[in-house]
């Protein structure tokens, strides 16, 4: 019944997604306009800084994941189908977890795009050892989007959701954006620190532990009116 | 809650007036000499903000699964408090940091780390305030996360290595001659904050009992 329904509520945003793209074109345009911004500022005589590979690519991660959450409970406001939905006799972390889910895809599939560009743009190697990298990228956007699904779900109700998204999720999110950095950038070196990576990587698992245990448990009455 | 507020000033008072005391007879460290002075007030700000931490999170939480509105403004008071104490204790750590380090500011882990929970403590007021109808509610998660991560700060200095001297000034301070009269000054000064920060919130929270009396009385002149 748990995992049904959040396979269920899944199934719906991505249906939804696949009708228009609305939510994936918009927010990858706006990743790439992020990358060549902060290319602008770190490209000096055709040379990045280095490290700043690392840096965009996460930066363009956390900004655009910041526009997919509004964007997508924007548009359960829109129509009141977060109401519904919380009306459905069907637990409420289930329905969370349907949500977080459908933002992971989301922003997955973003950096399924977003990742070679920055490893065309500045000569990355971000693919040498890809498994470390999917690795990093799943932990890092789960981490990311389970406090992001929670907070932007319970900012629907507030006047100023655009404004206070970012303002309570950057705080809250940062060591993971830290460990996904660090991860990355430990990857890109020369010759790849491996363990430095499987640490990041396991500080990444556990803050993803640690945020969505509390968001299953502090759901249910956030949502209660 | 009332009762306590006068003895409390009373007592934390006079601790602050003879602080400045214990810290000049207490002995100096071996290595920073004067400069270490300043953690007598720098570490205690910390055991302060550890202390709001934990209220608010305890008290979001409460507030949130139980729905009292007294546990919604212990938490509200508790971090204002935390912002506050958070601020000393980087200001402090700062002007330490200048003479011991030679810098202002450092990103060491535990000094992000400080600096994000003031983020994240900020970020609660601004909730508070500009949040609109059920603000309180958003504001608790964010209470509770910001809690949360507080065992990440103080676990930092061992996951990554830091110039942070958790170590050094610790173990030096319980080697070096004198040693646990500076450790009682430490804690004496602990205790002068901790009162102080209980004595700030009992105001706080009766401030916030006023309002909500005002607001009440308001509506019923309305009806």
């Amino acid at each position: 019944m748990f995992v049904r329904t959040a396979l269920l509520v899944l199934k719906k945003d991505v249906a939804i997604e696949l009708r228009s793209y609305e939510i994936l074109s918009t927010t990858l345009f706006f990743a790439v306009a992020c990358v060549a911004i902060f290319s602008f500022a770190f490209v000096k005589e055709g040379q990045a800084a280095e490290d700043a590979a690392a840096g965009i690519l996460w930066i363009a991660i956390a900004f655009s994941g910041t526009l997919a959450l509004g964007r997508t409970f924007e548009r359960e406001r829109y129509g009141e189908t977060l109401k519904a939905l919380l009306l459905a006799p069907a637990p409420r972390p289930a329905i969370y977890l349907g949500k977080l889910l459908g933002i992971v895809a989301l922003m997955f599939a973003t950096e399924v795009l977003l990742v070679p560009m920055v490893a065309f743009l500045f000569n990355a190697a971000l693919f040498g050892r890809p498994l470390l990298m999917t690795l990093l990228l799943l932990l890092g956007t789960t981490g990311y989007a389970a406090v992001g699904t929670l907070f932007a779900a319970m900012l629907v109700r507030a006047r100023t959701r655009d404004v206070l998204l970012p303002i309570l999720l950057y705080p809250i999110t940062i060591p993971v954006i830290i460990a996904g950095v660090r991860g990355t950038s430990a990857l890109l070196e020369p010759t790849p620190d491996e363990a430095l990576v499987v640490l990041w990587i396991s500080l990444l698992a556990f803050f993803d532990v640690v945020f969505v245990t509390l968001s299953l448990w502090t759901f249910e009455p956030l949502m209660t009116e | 809650m009332k009762a306590l507020f006068v003895p409390l000033v009373v007592v934390a008072a006079a601790m602050f007036v003879y602080a400045p005391i214990a810290i000049a007879n207490a002995p100096y460290e071996s290595t920073m000499l004067l400069v270490q002075k300043v953690f007598y007030f720098h570490f205690p700000a910390w055991i302060a903000v550890t202390a709001g931490l934990v209220t608010c999170g305890v008290a979001s939480a409460v507030y949130l699964f139980k729905g009292s509105a007294r546990a919604d403004r212990i938490g509200a008071a508790s971090a204002e408090l935390v912002v506050i104490f958070a601020l000393f204790g980087i200001v402090s750590g700062s002007l330490w940091a200048r003479k011991a380090w030679g810098v202002w500011w450092q990103w060491d882990a535990r000094l992000t780390m400080a600096f994000l929970l003031e983020l994240i403590f900020c970020g609660y007021l601004l909730v508070r305030k500009f949040g609109g109808p059920g603000a309180e509610k958003l504001a608790a998660a964010m209470g509770i996360f910001g809690a949360a991560t507080a065992p990440f700060v103080y676990k930092s200095v061992d996951w990554w290595r830091t110039v942070h001297p958790k170590t050094s000034v610790m173990t030096s301070l319980t080697s070096t001659p004198g040693g646990t009269i500076m450790w009682g000054v430490v804690w004496f000064c602990a205790g002068a904050f901790l009162l102080l920060y209980v004595a700030l919130l009992i105001a706080r929270m009766r401030l916030q009992d006023l309002r909500a009396q005002i607001d009440q009385l308001y509506l019923a002149a309305e009806d």
